[in-house]
């Protein structure tokens, strides 16, 4: 079980293993911690959704083939809402750069219809200040989401 | 996996019992309700009432589903908590598919459209 640590900054970090059922218990630990932070159900519902995708991206494509490589996951919450960071030392981003997420089109025939491609469209839809750099071998990719907002808005 | 089925009204009802419809069971998901599918009635309601959490690999689950259905069937979505609701409303994957508020509403809504 993945032990999430209350840094003196008033952070909170957890690290697991990049495997579906991992990030599934690490996101349970970290929404059980944020319970602490009074926040609306929609600020959570987004919060969980943006790391999950932001998670899934890491074990499905960075550590593709690698499911021993480990993940981690930083939240600071602060007045403009949480500062997100996550690490890893799996396969760079395809050209170096976070996927833009266009909004998939679905103006096809049904059996066009995309099965994937959804989970960087929300991530760009719901974070803010999204930053992605390699370093020393390293992922590390950062985002803001927002609380305290009635509804997010459309981009 | 926890997928409750059940027929009524030349319809057939997949309940998900789980509460979590994520990456860690998006194919095994797909693979049983194909299973729960398989020569049943052209109308299948699935009833998501139960899922509070869903992210893009369980979306991608669900849009997989609808292709591998036979193609005199149709998927119908029933009992959307918010946080499911809104994956659908934000890829707008809603516009492509009929949802009914809960299941009442699912039988209901045919029993006015006939």
């Amino acid at each position: 079980m993945p032990q999430l640590l209350n840094l003196k900054n008033n952070s909170f970090r957890i690290t697991f293993p990049g495997q579906p059922i991992a990030v599934r218990s690490a996101l349970a630990r970290m929404m059980e911690q944020l319970n602490g932070l009074d926040l609306s159900s929609h600020d959570r519902g987004v919060i969980e959704l943006v790391l999950a995708e932001a998670m899934n991206n890491i074990v499905e494509h960075a550590y593709f083939g690698n499911p021993d490589g480990m993940v981690e996951l930083q939240i600071t919450p602060t007045d403009s809402g949480l500062i997100c960071h996550l690490r890893d030392d799996g396969k760079p981003m395809p050209e170096g750069k976070a996927p833009k997420g266009d909004r998939a089109l679905l103006d096809c025939e049904m059996e066009d219809l995309p099965e994937g491609g959804f989970g960087w469209f929300l991530i760009r839809d719901l974070a803010y200040e999204l930053n992605y750099t390699r370093v020393s071998g390293k992922n590390l990719l950062s985002f803001r989401i927002a609380v305290g907002q009635q509804e997010t808005r459309e981009k | 996996m926890k997928l409750q089925t059940e027929t009524r009204d030349n319809t057939l009802v997949v309940t998900a019992m789980m509460d979590r419809l994520d990456a860690a069971i998006a194919i095994q998901f797909k693979d049983e309700m194909g299973l729960a599918c398989n020569g049943g009635p052209a109308r299948v309601v699935l009833d998501l009432s139960n899922v509070d959490f869903l992210d893009s690999s369980g979306l991608g689950a669900v849009v997989a589903v609808m292709k591998l259905l036979t193609p005199d069937q149709q998927l119908e979505l029933a009992g959307m908590t918010p946080n499911v609701e809104k994956v659908f409303r934000l890829t707008r994957m809603d516009s492509i598919m009929t949802i009914h508020k809960d299941l009442i509403a699912a039988f209901d809504d045919i029993a006015q459209a006939s």
